[in-house]
């Protein structure tokens, strides 16, 4: 896409459509990912409210991760009671 | 048919606001601003308008909240001064990044430290560059037309620009006055119900303060400085729609005596009306003197000014405030820059003035003004920058 001129842009930057963030890649940051251990996730979803970035994907009987916006910090390995999540460098 | 009331400047300035039928103020008491705030709840409490009051803990919440207001379509109102000025520093770019009308009455006051609570222009000064339209008033009457005026300038679709409406704490704040005001209705007819381009609207969801990097913060940003071009282009519409109504005929500037004078003072605020009269007086003792005040300070109004001063030997530049280290105090600076940079050079000097409240006296304007004649004359200046009424 080629970039526009200041003429061109909205005012204010605003972004005339909500939900944006859903197309930004943060997951291009990480540096370490959480995977998650299926066997031993008893779906508390504790994960799933502490992610900043609303990471966490609810599943039937165990969570799963959105890599492609989580950017690895980590909260989600340290707040599991069960120890089901590992930080892991990719 | 507007009538005659007896009003303060802080008085006046929540009374234009209400006129104004503002939707929403958050604001935060300080001295000298108080009353603004404290007769607005007032009016609230009275049922005299429709206002959302928020009351806030402190300016930086008090301008966050305006923000939100401004977003959503609101005609928004805050008053501030001094260290709640300082306070809001970070949220006042907010404003003008996301190109957000809100109209503030500021009661000009000093910084600490050390601690006072008098006027200087040190507040204002130290937030010139925070892409705020900017006016200061000479007295009361001032204070209630700018109100008025600056919801009209920066609602106004091609502008879109916070601003600030500066007049001296005490000095105006406290000061009362007979002043003329408008009808209800006629403010009403002259400002109509706040326009948006875009606000937050939960059936219209949009982004707003979004991260913008190396890649488009620049284009925003020079974006936000043609709005400035706009405003200015905006503002003498504004006033001249503003003067059909009111009678009273604002410009970029009041000129005094300047035609055919030698020497000439430009400063802001309420000083200026004594030296006007001081200029009179050394009028009748044949002396060609004149005195130029500048309503608008940002944008500011470089050709105007230029063109006011054009037969001038000799000009002095009052400041009331200081800024540290530079040059010269910053309306000097920018007249300085304004002059030189089309190439006009003639003895300008500085003189530093009035700061936490220390009154400038007729007769040290009359030391001014004849500095500045014998400047002219010399066609040199003695002293760049010098401080009036401090002691040596
Ligand atoms: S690492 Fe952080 S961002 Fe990624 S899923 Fe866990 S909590 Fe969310
Ligand atoms: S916090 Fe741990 S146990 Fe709970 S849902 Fe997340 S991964 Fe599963």
């Amino acid at each position: 896409m080629s970039k526009l001129t200041w003429k061109e842009i909205p005012i204010g930057g605003v972004i005339p459509k909500g939900g944006t963030a859903i197309e930004y890649k943060s997951g291009d940051w990480r540096t370490f990912r959480p995977v998650i251990d299926v066997n031993k996730c008893v779906n508390c979803l504790i994960c799933w409210i502490y992610c900043p970035d609303s990471s966490i994907i609810r599943l039937e009987k165990h969570v799963d991760v959105d890599y492609y916006h989580c950017k690895g910090c980590g909260i989600c390995a340290e707040e599991c009671p069960v120890k089901a999540i590992k930080m892991v460098e990719e | 048919m507007s009538k005659v009331i007896g009003l303060s400047g802080n008085e006046a300035a929540a009374y234009a606001a209400k006129q104004s039928k503002v939707d929403v103020v958050a604001a935060y008491p300080i001295t000298p601003q108080t009353i603004i705030v404290e007769r607005f709840s007032e009016y609230v409490a009275n049922g005299e308008v429709e206002t959302e009051f928020i009351c806030v803990e402190s300016e930086h919440s008090a301008m966050s909240a305006c923000i939100g207001a401004s977003l959503a379509g609101a005609r928004v109102f805050t008053a501030t001064c001094s260290q709640g000025l300082a306070l809001m520093h970070e949220m006042l770019y907010i404003a003008s990044g996301l190109r957000l009308p809100i109209v503030m009455a500021v009661a000009n006051r000093a910084l600490s430290a050390p601690i006072n609570i008098h006027c200087d222009h040190s507040d204002m000064m130290g937030s010139r560059d925070c892409g705020w339209i900017q006016v200061f008033c000479e007295n009361v009457q001032e204070v209630y037309d700018w109100i008025i005026q600056a919801f009209k300038l920066s609602e106004d679709l091609n502008v879109l620009l916070p601003m600030a409406v500066n007049f001296d704490g005490f000095t105006i704040s406290h000061a009362m006055e007979d002043i003329k005001v408008l009808e209800d209705e006629e403010v009403e007819a002259f400002l109509s119900t706040r326009k948006v381009k875009y606000k937050l609207d939960p059936n219209e969801p949009m982004t707003f303060g979004a991260l913008m990097l190396p890649d488009y913060y620049f284009e925003a940003k020079r974006q936000q400085e043609e709005a400035m071009k706009k405003a200015y282009e905006k503002y003498i519409d504004v006033v001249k729609e503003y003067e059909k109504l009111s009678g009273r005929a604002y410009n970029y500037l009041h000129e005094f005596m300047l035609e055919d004078a030698e020497a000439a003072i430009i400063c802001l605020g309420s000083t200026t009306g004594l030296v006007r009269q001081v200029a009179k007086k050394l009028r009748g003792e044949g002396k060609k003197v004149g005195v130029l005040k500048p309503w608008l300070f940002r944008p500011f109004p470089s050709k105007e000014v230029l063109k006011a001063l054009e037969n001038i030997k000799s000009l002095a530049v009052l400041d009331r405030a200081i800024s540290f280290g530079a040059p010269f105090g910053p309306l000097c600076s920018d007249i300085m820059a304004t002059f030189f940079s089309e190439g006009k050079i003639i003895p300008i000097f500085n003189v530093i003035y009035g700061l936490g409240g220390r009154e400038i006296t007729p007769k040290e304007i009359e030391e001014i003004f004849n500095l500045a004649l014998k400047t002219a004359k010399r066609g040199k200046v003695e002293e760049k920058v010098k401080f009036i009424g401090v002691r040596e």
